[in-house]
């Protein structure tokens, strides 16, 4: 049954291709000077779903271990702060969190005398950083508590600090193991980027609505739109394997 | 230093209800080899985790080199850096090379510049016979030779008293030796150790004094001498008995 109906998906592309009553790829035919001026305006795009998908994923990344170290803290006040932070943050969807980011942020700093206002890209940046950060400091306490106390111990032991330790002893373990999930994140961020098109972000998403708008053709475009989120997952998973292959050849040495 | 290195008053300690070390009193002199030795669970590596703070006692003094271990961020910070740790299980940095593990710490927490920190770490890796695999990573050598590692990154910090817990209860049979010799030419040179062993070869040959530990409290303590040919108590007995037979 299962295997009838992926059979069936390739056919009705094929299909689709020779009676031009129901497919109408000519919209993004890149051989037509109209298809490539469309094909242009999709691609476009590109750089702004990059762009704070990248800004985005370091920010997580460096607040998530912020977030994550009064976690793994003996004292009950700072586990406290980062059981609250976690919980809080991950719990919001990410659709009300952006709404509240761009329309409700300005006027939480306006309460304080602040003029700050949040155009879409910064918004959208703010929003998709804040909402996995929660997700990267659970990553990166399970990496750091996965690294065997006796590190620690051996670190204390010759003199580090608390800061040292981690810096040179048990982050960079840390960080080897987490690889795999913190390229999860970040495939989930530029996924997640799509809805910064809701505040009017020109990132590929919203490219492709206002295409369909002027061309009435959403099969089409729509399906080149998820082809173009294809790539630059398929990218991202390329370079984390790069860099994993890197870095694990370190510690077997 | 002081005539007196270690000091242990009345010291007690509890994991939770459970209550490790009961009243233990102990003293070692600068200079002094000292072996613990008792079945497991007796808390004999709890003692030496007390005396570098890895565990915290609540009850009772211990001084090192005179200082008082408090919970006084500073006098942890002076006593740690005045006691070398050696780990059952090594702990050496798999991150690191062998040279890196061994300058890691007088680098960063020192200060030292990198010139001295590397030359000194090549002599300690000449006195543990390995000054070869500086620039191999602890995953590509032997159980003996990271041991032997993990003893030379201890050296770097040219601490006033080392201490060993079990440092060859991980180790194949054929590999113990070549660390006991590295911690019998330790002992020669006049170091002051503390060291949890079952290997009463190295005990009878270098220590200066035995502790016997059961159930959190020593039982019996003494020149190695009547230690083993003489043991005062039964539990002792019973134990030497036990491991001395194979």
């Amino acid at each position: 049954m299962r295997r009838a109906i992926l059979l069936l998906i390739p056919l009705l592309v094929l299909s689709g291709c020779s009676s031009s009553s129901t497919w109408g790829w000519y919209v993004i035919n890149p051989m037509t000077e109209s298809g490539w001026i469309n094909v242009r305006f999709l691609i476009s795009g590109m750089g702004d779903t990059i762009l704070i998908s990248v800004i985005a994923a370091v920010i997580s990344i460096v607040l998530g271990l912020i977030v994550a170290l009064p976690g793994l803290a003996k004292s009950r006040g700072w586990r406290l702060v980062n059981r609250v932070y976690v919980e809080l943050v991950r719990s919001i969807p990410l659709l009300p969190m952006l709404f509240w980011v761009f329309y409700g942020l300005p006027i939480v700093f306006r309460e304080f005398g602040m003029n700050v206002p949040i155009d879409p890209f910064w918004g959208a940046i703010i929003t998709l950083a804040l909402s996995d950060s929660a997700f990267t400091a659970e990553i990166y306490r399970a990496g750091i508590q996965s690294i065997a106390k006796g590190q620690t111990e051996a670190a204390q032991t010759i003199g580090l600090n608390y800061v040292q330790t981690m810096r040179y002893v048990i982050l960079p373990q840390a960080i080897r193991r987490i690889l795999p999930p913190l390229a999860n994140q970040f495939i989930y961020i530029v996924k997640m980027s799509a809805f910064a098109s809701v505040i009017g972000m020109q990132e590929l998403t919203r490219r492709a609505n206002e295409l369909v708008v002027t061309e009435y053709r959403p099969l089409e475009i729509y399906s080149l739109l998820v082809l173009e989120y294809l790539v630059l997952v398929l990218i991202i998973s390329a370079g984390v394997r790069w860099l994993e292959r890197r870095m694990g050849s370190d510690e077997r040495g | 230093m002081s005539e007196t290195a270690i000091e242990m008053v009345d010291v007690n300690k509890w994991f939770g209800t459970f209550h490790v070390l009961k009243d233990i009193n102990l003293s070692v002199k600068t200079g002094e080899r000292v072996v613990i030795c008792g079945p497991s669970g007796s808390g004999k590596s709890t003692v030496v985790r007390c005396i570098n703070r890895l565990e915290e006692h609540q009850k009772g003094v211990i001084r090192v080199d005179g200082v008082e271990l408090t919970n006084d961020p500073k006098s942890v910070a002076a006593i740690r850096s005045d006691v070398g740790m050696v780990f059952q299980q090594f702990n050496l940095f798999p991150h690191l090379t062998v040279l890196e593990n061994l300058t890691l710490g007088p680098i960063k927490a020192r200060g030292m510049a990198k010139a001295e920190a590397v030359s000194r770490a090549m002599h300690y890796l000449n006195r543990v016979h390995i000054p070869d695999q500086a620039h191999k990573r602890p995953g590509q050598l032997s159980g003996g030779q990271q041991q032997r590692v993990a003893i030379a990154r201890s050296l770097c910090m040219e601490p006033k008293v080392l201490l060993f817990d079990e440092p060859t209860s991980a180790l194949d049979p054929e590999m113990i030796s070549e660390v006991l010799d590295v911690m019998v030419a330790l002992a020669d040179e006049g170091m002051t150790m503390i060291v949890v062993t079952h290997e009463m070869g190295f005990a009878r040959k270098v220590a200066d004094n035995m502790i016997f530990m059961d159930e959190g409290q020593v039982v019996e303590t003494g020149p190695p001498e009547t230690f083993f040919d003489a043991p005062r108590s039964a539990r002792c007995q019973q134990f030497l008995s036990q491991i001395l037979e194979h």
